[in-house]
């Protein structure tokens, strides 16, 4: 083949128009979604480390679970959430609810319904929603006072003294676990600062794929254990024994990554060539 | 004295935020039981305050027609659809309109905002990321290990290998060793940064919060 030919099929790929790139990435997400590989997993030891706190705590342990995320997150977030919730609930532990983002609230409501239909659990017993409250870290240093001050009313307008869950819980004492399925700030960082550092409770929780190497630091000494990503709840499920939506997304996530792994390749062997041309014919790269 | 207020405002609370985390007594426990709860009622409002901000910029923008005014229409439409159900129309209960319009237009439409991300991503990486030095390329080769290995199909590629030697007890070695050192040594240096800033706001040498130079 003629060097001009061979350096025309090389910058073409180098410029290689975006759309093509687009539908490579779609079909790398849709068709694992469609055909499953059923790929082996493996939980992490942070997983594990979370996984075994919920199932040490006592039957009737009271866990605090934040829901500091919206729907942009929901797709990592939520799977983790129900699956940490489904394990409360067949561990017989109560849960309170709350969120420290607007649309929290919104999310935490869905995901205590999805969760609470399959466990023989009653709101306001088992399980409150109290929503959400504005105001980040002061919220959380607050709630070391009074949850009945900050929060005075539940997602639905209901007194807290209305809730029998809620009538013997008003401080981080009467919490033994504390948990932000977080999406950043406010988030777990501010959990870990005040509910850990100050209040001196066990914190743990999950957070987005992008966000876990910030947490890691934290681990194991202030956060007991750390879901990260959709891959962070796949592994909960795993260990859970309940395959849901993350294990679902498992083969579509691994497709999707071996292609930008891929891709990467493919654009430094193009710039090396394109590189080495110019540096033979002289120009400039 | 538009300048003076503020300042004495900022110095109170700062120093008596301060004092009541070191004595966390009275009169300082209940100084701080009371900025709290004001901060809660201001960070309320400062919501209510970014909704009026935005219903009037987008009202300016129809109003004179400015560029792409169409969208504004729709952002305030949007708005109102699920502003006016959650005031109004069985507020924010389950099984509402609010509640309806949340799960089935809202959760879908901003996590497929979301997940377009993923073209971009795709697209960006073929084009920039590039090995133009030894430590670009060490990034790169890491990068792909924590991708790989924070996704099944890293360990099945590296099967053979013995338990603790896979691609994802390497990803997990990176993030917890090299990657908790360096984010350690960020925080500290960021840490040390807020202080700093804290001390400079609250001692009036840092003004730019108050909207002048």
């Amino acid at each position: 083949m003629a060097p001009e030919a061979k350096s025309g099929i090389v910058d073409r790929l180098r410029n290689i128009d975006r759309r093509i790139i687009f539908i490579f990435v779609a079909a790398s997400v849709v068709i694992p979604l469609m055909f499953p590989l059923g790929l082996p997993l493996k939980s992490s030891p942070p997983s594990r480390a979370l996984f075994q706190e919920i199932e040490s705590l006592q039957r009737g342990s009271v866990v605090l679970m934040a829901f500091d995320y919206d729907p942009a997150t929901e797709v990592e977030l939520g799977p983790m959430s129900l699956a940490i919730l489904k394990h409360c609930f067949r561990k017989g532990h109560k849960v309170v609810g709350l969120a420290l983002w607007p649309q929290g609230a919104g999310l935490a409501r869905a995901t205590f319904s999805e969760a609470g239909s399959d466990y023989n659990v009653k709101y306001g017993v088992d399980y409150v929603n109290l929503g959400f409250k504005a105001g980040g870290l002061v919220v959380i240093d607050s709630l070391g006072k009074s949850f009945h001050e900050s929060f005075p009313k539940d997602v639905d307008g209901t007194p807290l003294e209305d809730l029998p869950l809620m009538k013997n819980i008003n401080t981080y004492a009467d919490i033994d676990f504390v948990m932000s399925m977080s999406a950043g700030d406010p988030g777990l960082p501010f959990w870990i600062m005040m509910a850990q550092g100050r209040y001196g409770k066990k914190v743990g929780g999950g957070c987005t794929a992008v966000s876990a190497p910030m947490l890691y630091p934290y681990y194991p000494n202030q956060l007991v254990g750390l879901l990260g990503g959709m891959k962070g709840a796949a592994e909960y499920e795993l260990l859970v024994g309940e395959k849901g939506a993350a294990t679902k997304g498992m083969d579509a996530q691994s497709i999707a990554h071996a292609l930008i792994v891929l891709f990467v390749i493919i654009g430094n062997i193009f710039y090396f060539v394109g590189k080495r041309r110019a540096k033979r014919g002289g120009g400039v790269i | 004295m538009r300048r003076e207020i503020p300042l004495i405002i900022t110095f109170v609370c700062g120093i008596t935020m301060i004092v009541q985390f070191f004595i966390p007594h009275e009169p300082f426990g209940s100084m701080k039981s009371y900025f709290q709860q004001s901060y809660m009622i201001i960070a309320a409002f400062a919501m209510i305050l970014g909704i009026c901000n935005l219903t009037k910029l987008h009202v300016n923008k129809i109003r004179y027609k400015r560029p792409h005014w169409g969208y504004s229409i729709v952002l305030l439409a949007g708005l109102a659809g699920m502003t006016i159900p959650g005031l109004f129309v069985g507020a924010i209960k389950e099984g509402g309109i609010f509640d309806f319009l949340f799960k089935n237009v809202h959760v879908p439409m901003q996590s497929t905002m979301f997940s377009l991300l993923a073209f971009f991503v795709a697209s960006a990486s073929y084009r920039a990321f590039r090995a133009r030095t030894l430590d670009a390329a060490l990034l790169l080769v890491a990068g792909f290990i924590v991708m790989l290995g924070r996704a099944p199909i890293g360990d099945a590629m590296t099967s053979f290998l013995p338990e603790g030697g896979q691609m994802s007890d390497v990803a997990n070695w990176i993030m917890a060793v090299p990657n908790t050192a360096g984010q350690r040594a960020i925080m500290m240096g960021a840490g040390l940064g807020v202080v700093a800033t804290s001390l400079r706001v609250i001692l009036g040498i840092e003004r730019s919060y108050l909207g002048g130079d």
